[in-house]
């Protein structure tokens, strides 16, 4: 809105099917290209940009400042901006908050991320929800609708994309106490900070592997219980991880799987994963545990989800222990012989509500009793 | 858990007369509460002593008792008829504290009726002061240092603990009655006996005061099961030591981060699970220290309130209505969204606009009332804004507010002394926010100014961007000056044409046509609760500058009705009731029905109400917009009070049709001097009077017409700054001190017939025939403003004779003004000549009485009147009247302890309520004549 202050430089969004929103430039002076999305969260938008599971993608928020409240270090999921780039409504370079460190505008200087603001971002998401995700590419650099569309071509689809090795670790590290009565060898296919926080904060001792580790080199570790992370693109794509989960399956040790990881469980069992129209990303989720019956408002980040007819299939094996109260989605799932359980959505929160944490106490219990 | 199915018929406590603290948003939940649960096939029976409200009546509930709130009066209820549940909790403080009184006279319990949606012991402990207090520590939350005193001593002490500067609280009081700041020891004293004096438990809680910290509140549901959902979290944007009520407050928070926003989200859950297991709605406020971020529980309540009513509009997402259904046992995630339809209720809306909420204040009436804001709620009313951003929202409640402000500031109404507008930022008024813009703009340091209000400083820099927009336009000549983005973003932060004009020194016109000229125009957006992320069902819409306009007219025949802006005296819920019914007459005979209103409090703005909601200021400029979008049949103004009808003038200019009486004959009701013309050639007489533009005029009038007189400035609302006075002193004074406050307005003096009865008729006229809906007579005599007097429906010390005379005067002022509609007439009696004081060309604050008293739809047939579709021979309309029915205004001066208690000309109440008498050897009523006698002798 406000540009007396910054320079206005003016910015375009085009979508791939030949859409086009001008608006102005703000972060880095650029290009940059992904596939769009949206998220609804009124808050927590440093934790967004710096979660792995975005990583290659352009983030609209629809909260109507963005950078309101500044940015601080310490609140990220990852070391650095994951997404490929921003699009807002109003860019807010001024704060307040005594506990931030930058400004949204520094911050993203600093990360070198692209960001297009003051452009009709509702008109956006209600595009989206019709004609559903599709790639886009954001440009305060060259204006050029021919040469834009040209650069928009050469990106290719998210369906079918392996992204999780180029966001995970690229050597194993280890986290918490050493002595610690739990140890969870996790795999990290773009893990986020608070989820391996929140095991390390109820006593667990982490090694976090590469996605490409072998499961011999995970079980040598002799870790109480496996975890599968959360991460960005295709878990079809993935099939050297969905032999480590089978793996770990057949040890018979407890397994825990958040988003991704979650998939990666289902494809372990056979159960197939599609492509959503446009998915869930926001901090505001209804879900019911059906073992419970108990709700919880949960933080969602997914553009894949797994086939709700083929686990019903296969009630013998499988049981849905969530689902989304919106669309009667999967949320989460358990095997019934095996001490594997998973959810779609992220209790650890971070950002959003954190109604669902219980989930990490199950995984940690799990492990206790054996 | 399903719905109980052993609850069969409920019933609802309204929450009495319109008082400071309480108001229409509780006919709001109460309405909602009480269709939400006849959807479910329950019977409602409703009490209220309020017949001003929608609730009260049949379009809302099944069985209706118009009783004062008396636990006489629920025995009489429930011998009546067989209640399986009350519902306490819709109707505020009031229905709460009559609930609580009858369960401990065990009333509920020898009729064997529940009581649902609510627990009594957590409501004790939330009243409480030390009890909650104690119970926070419980659980683990944190509190203000505090100690509970029941004595002057004991108060004494605990200042002497706790140090300066400190609140003190009094316990069980509404609205924070009784309460204030203490920030010098010399202040103590009196601060101290006041709280205890005002405590029904002589008790007080002695707090240390949390001064600049930031105060948050949520809205939070929980059902059966426990599950909970946080609809809205509300920022103020008044700081810590401002009464909620009082306190400009946005939505969403701005200043939040995640991680301070789910530690006060766990905590407020946390809380609530921690007070019993009720099924319902509930608001908690925080104070967060902005250094560390730690926070304090302040209070909280287990129930809806006027926070809620504000969540509701605000998100879209309706409290009172689910909270209702939780009641009878529904959980939330077996009720589905009210705006999408297809997905669940358990979920927390999101916002993709912001929203301000402005309280409105009417401290003009209230001479010698000490404006200065604290922990006591002051304001009568309030508005409600939608913007993309900020600042969009914040002007745009600025236009809601009807204090002749055009935005925030950039209006000719600016301060332009540096000492002045400091020291009204320290000493906290109604102003203090466009004082806070005037320091900018007089180029105070935002520091200063941060550090005098103790504002968050990221509101001040939003403003400050205001200023230097400003700078930046002042730059230029002409309208066509102007660059189009700038002029783009001018719009998009709220500025009107008008604010435009003004800073230029061009017209405003000027700036209207260069910015059509540019396509520069307004889009619609829907309030949806989730931010476009599903389809929405429901026709919400708030105005704005984006590229995208999701309000697509229908080609339905549409008409529109325009809402009466906040609360205020003078103007207030009964107008709401009216709108309520223009609203369903109108969808009765066919119409699109399209409302328009910014006040959050009220029914009429309610999603499911009217067929399309533009939740928007009555401000010329967003309406015409809205006009041209829809291009309805015409507007319907008779129903929004004063502030729909000074509109009229525009409309007729602009050729905008005005349904039912056309604008040149509501013209000539509202001016004067045509209107007394109109009266000598009807032979009608009335006081002799006179139009003067200085105090000598003035004063040649008052010796011609006689003292004493009555004085008022021309075009004002419920007797503002009217005056009886009764020499030339006494009216030079009053005269320049009307001119000191309005400047460019006329003076009218009016000889004043001593001693008179003063009586009204509300009736419809379709142009050839006249209705006389009631005639009543006030207790009071005529010198005390008819909204402050006791109206007795019908008349009953008048004479045959000019009762006769008046109903046949209004005949003849209804044909003569050509009224196809509704209109009210005012009269004074002094022995048998009858005189006409005024005629309002619309509805007024008596037909809802009126209405309620006889039992008749009479705005659902004057609003078929004004469309056109029907006659008054086409209803059969039969009024039920039984003994006679009294109109009581009711006060809320324990808010003003300073401020002169008698009345006059100019309206002080802030409610009212009804009692249905047999006859006039009634107690309440011969009580009520004995004061008339006392008013006379005064």
């Amino acid at each position: 809105m406000i540009t007396t202050e910054l320079q206005a430089t003016p910015a375009v969004l085009l979508l791939e099917d030949g859409t086009v929103f001008q608006g102005k430039a703000a972060g880095k002076i650029g290009a940059t290209t992904g596939e769009i999305c949206f998220n609804t969260g009124m808050t927590g938008y440093q934790e967004i940009f710096t979660d792995p599971s975005y990583f290659g993608q352009l983030l609209v928020t629809t909260n109507a400042h963005i950078g309101n409240y500044g940015t601080r270090r310490s609140e990220v999921e990852s070391s650095a901006i994951q997404i490929a780039g921003l699009i807002c409504k109003n860019f807010t370079p001024q704060y307040s908050r005594q506990l931030a460190d930058l400004s949204i505008q520094e911050y993203f200087e600093e990360q070198s991320l692209v960001a297009i603001s003051d452009v009709d971002t509702r008109a956006i998401v209600r595009h989206i929800r019709d004609k559903g995700a599709m790639n886009a590419i954001i440009s305060s650099e060259i204006l050029d609708l021919e040469t834009l569309r040209a650069r928009l071509a050469a990106v290719p689809p998210m369906e079918g994309l392996e992204l999780a090795s180029q966001v995970s670790t690229p050597e194993a590290y280890t986290l918490g106490w050493e002595d610690a009565p739990l140890r969870v060898a996790v795999l990290d296919f773009g893990a986020k900070r608070s989820i391996l926080q929140c095991l390390a904060d109820r006593g667990c001792y982490l090694k976090v592997f590469p996605a490409k580790t072998p499961f011999e080199t995970l079980q040598a570790w002799q870790p109480h219980g496996y975890f599968l992370s959360n991460g960005p693109g295709d878990p079809a794509a993935m099939p050297y991880a969905v032999s480590t989960a089978k793996a770990i399956l057949r040890e018979d040790k407890p397994l825990f799987g958040i988003c991704l990881g979650h998939q990666l469980l289902a494809l372990a069992v056979d159960i197939p994963t599609y492509k959503m129209h446009h998915g869930h990303r926001g901090i505001n989720h209804p879900v019911k545990n059906l073992l419970t019956g108990h709700c919880e408002i949960t933080s969602q980040n997914h553009g894949f989800g797994v086939s709700r007819e083929a686990i019903l299939d296969n009630a013998a094996t499988i049981e849905v222990t969530h689902v989304n109260l919106n669309d009667d989605t999967i949320e989460g799932l358990r095997l019934k012989h095996k001490p594997a359980f998973s959810v779609q959505y992220h209790p650890e929160a971070s950002p959003g509500p954190h109604d669902a944490r219980y989930l990490f106490d199950n995984f940690v219990s799990l492990m206790t009793v054996r | 858990m399903p719905k109980d199915q052993s609850i069969r018929s409920v019933l609802i406590i309204g929450s009495g007369p319109i008082i400071i603290g309480q108001a229409c948003e509780f006919d709001y939940s109460g309405s909602q509460a009480s269709r939400s649960l006849r959807e479910e096939g329950i019977e409602v029976t409703l009490i209220n002593s309020n017949p001003a409200t929608i609730m009260t009546d049949p379009v809302t509930a099944d069985h209706i008792y118009l009783l004062p709130l008396t636990v006489e009066s629920i025995i009489q209820i429930l011998e009546e008829r067989q209640i399986d549940a009350v519902l306490p909790t819709m109707g505020g403080q009031t229905a709460l504290n009559l609930a609580i009184e009858a369960d401990s006279r065990g009333v509920w319990q020898k009729y064997g009726v529940r009581m649902i949606g609510v627990d009594i012991a957590a409501i004790e402990l939330t009243e409480n002061r030390e009890a909650f207090r104690q119970h926070m520590i419980d659980i683990g939350l944190f509190v203000a240092p505090s100690r509970i005193a029941n004595s002057f001593l004991e108060g004494k002490e605990a200042a002497q603990d706790i140090g300066y500067p400190l609140v003190i609280r009094p316990s069980y009081t509404l609205g924070g009655t009784g309460g204030s700041f203490v920030h010098q020891e010399e202040e103590f004293d009196a601060a101290l006996r006041r709280g205890l004096e005002m405590s029904p438990t002589h008790e007080v809680l002695v707090e240390k005061a949390v001064l600049g910290w930031k105060e948050f509140e949520l809205e939070l549901l929980r059902d059966a099961s426990d599950n909970v959902v946080i609809i809205c979290v509300v920022e103020n944007l008044d700081p810590m030591g401002i009464h909620t009520g009082d306190s400009i407050t946005v939505a969403p928070a701005m200043t939040l981060s995640d991680t301070a926003y789910q530690e006060m989200r766990n905590q407020a859950i946390k809380a609530m699970r921690s007070l019993g297991n009720f099924a319902g709605g509930c608001n908690i406020q925080f104070a967060q220290n902005p250094e560390t971020e730690e926070l304090i529980v302040i209070e909280i309540n287990p129930r809806v309130s006027r926070s809620s009513a504000l969540a509701s509009k605000a998100t879209g997402y309706p409290i009172a209505k689910i909270a209702a259904k939780l009641a009878i046992g529904y959980r939330l995630d077996e009720l589905s969204n009210q705006i999408t339809k297809t997905t669940s209720a358990f979920f927390e809306p999101t916002l993709d606009y912001v929203i301000v909420k402005m309280p409105r204040w009417s401290f003009e009436k209230f001479p010698g009332a000490d404006h200065q804001l604290g922990l006591q709620m002051k304001s009568v009313g309030e508005v409600m804004a939608i913007g993309r951003n900020f600042l969009e929202a914040l002007q745009k409640a600025c236009q809601s507010l009807e204090n002749n402000r055009m935005g925030l500031g950039a209006d000719k109404k600016e301060w332009i002394r540096t000492s002045d507008v400091l020291e009204r930022l320290e000493k906290v008024s109604d102003d203090r926010i466009f004082r806070l813009k005037d320091a900018l703009r007089l180029g105070v340091p935002e520091k200063t100014v941060q550090k005098l209000t103790h504002i968050d400083p990221w509101f001040i820099k939003q403003m400050k961007q205001l200023v230097k927009m400003e700078q930046q336009l002042m730059r230029y000549n002409v309208a066509e000056d102007i660059p189009e983005d700038f002029f783009r973003e001018l719009k998009e932060v709220g500025y009107s044409d008008a604010q435009i004009a003004w800073l230029m020194r061009i017209k405003e016109e000027e700036v209207t046509r260069q910015r059509f000229q540019l396509g520069i125009r307004r889009t619609y957006k829907m309030v949806d609760t989730c931010a476009a992320e599903f389809e929405a069902k429901t026709p919400y819409f708030y105005s704005t500058f984006d590229s995208e306009n999701e309000s697509i007219p229908s080609d339905r025949r549409k008409v529109v009705v325009l809402g009466s802006g906040p609360n205020r005296i003078g103007q207030g819920i009964e107008f709401d009731y009216c709108c309520v019914h223009g609203l369903l007459a109108a969808k009765d005979a066919g119409f699109e029905a399209i409302m328009i209103n910014c006040n959050p409090e009220t029914v009429s703005t309610d999603f499911d109400i009217a067929d399309k909601l533009y939740f928007e200021p009555v401000f010329w400029e967003h309406l015409e917009e809205i006009l041209e979008l829809e291009k309805p049949e015409g507007v319907i103004v008779q129903l929004g009070g004063q502030t729909a009808l000074k509109l009229a003038g525009e409309f007729h200019k602009r050729g905008i049709p005005i349904l039912g009486t056309d604008f040149p004959s509501m013209d000539l009701a509202e001016d004067r001097g045509a209107f007394s013309t109109l009266l000598k050639d009807l032979e009608i007489p009335y006081p002799l009077f006179g139009v003067a533009g200085d105090a000598d005029e003035a004063l040649r009038i008052a010796k011609d017409v006689k003292y004493p007189v009555l004085v008022r400035p021309s075009y004002v609302l419920g007797g503002q700054y009217m005056r009886i006075v009764i020499n030339d002193e006494e009216l030079e004074r009053h005269v320049l001190t009307i001119f000191k406050h309005m400047p460019d307005n006329k003076v009218l003096v009016d000889h004043f017939l001593e001693r008179a009865k003063e009586a009204e008729i509300d009736a419809i006229c379709d142009g050839e025939q006249v209705h006389i809906m009631g005639i009543m007579e006030h207790i009071e005599p005529a010198g005390i403003h008819s909204g402050d007097s006791s109206a007795v429906l019908p008349t009953y010390s008048l004479s045959v004779a000019a009762v006769a005379t008046m109903v046949e005067y209004t005949e003849k002022l209804a044909k003569a003004l050509n009224i196809k509609g509704l209109i009210n007439v005012q009269f004074a009696i002094k022995g048998d000549q009858v005189y006409v004081i005024e005629a309002n060309p619309r509805a007024s604050r008596t037909t809802p009485f009126i209405a309620k008293a006889y039992k008749v739809p009479y705005l659902q047939i004057a609003t078929k009147i004004m469309l056109g579709t029907h006659k008054l021979k086409d209803f059969d309309i039969k009024p039920q009247p039984s003994g006679f029915a009294i109109k009581v205004p009711v006060f809320s001066f324990e808010k003003f302890p300073n401020v002169d208690k008698n009345l006059g000309p100019e309206m002080k109440s802030t409610g009212e309520s009804i009692r249905f008498i047999r006859d006039l050897s009634d107690p309440f009523f011969r009580e009520l004549d004995r004061n008339r006698n006392m008013y006379l002798t005064r």
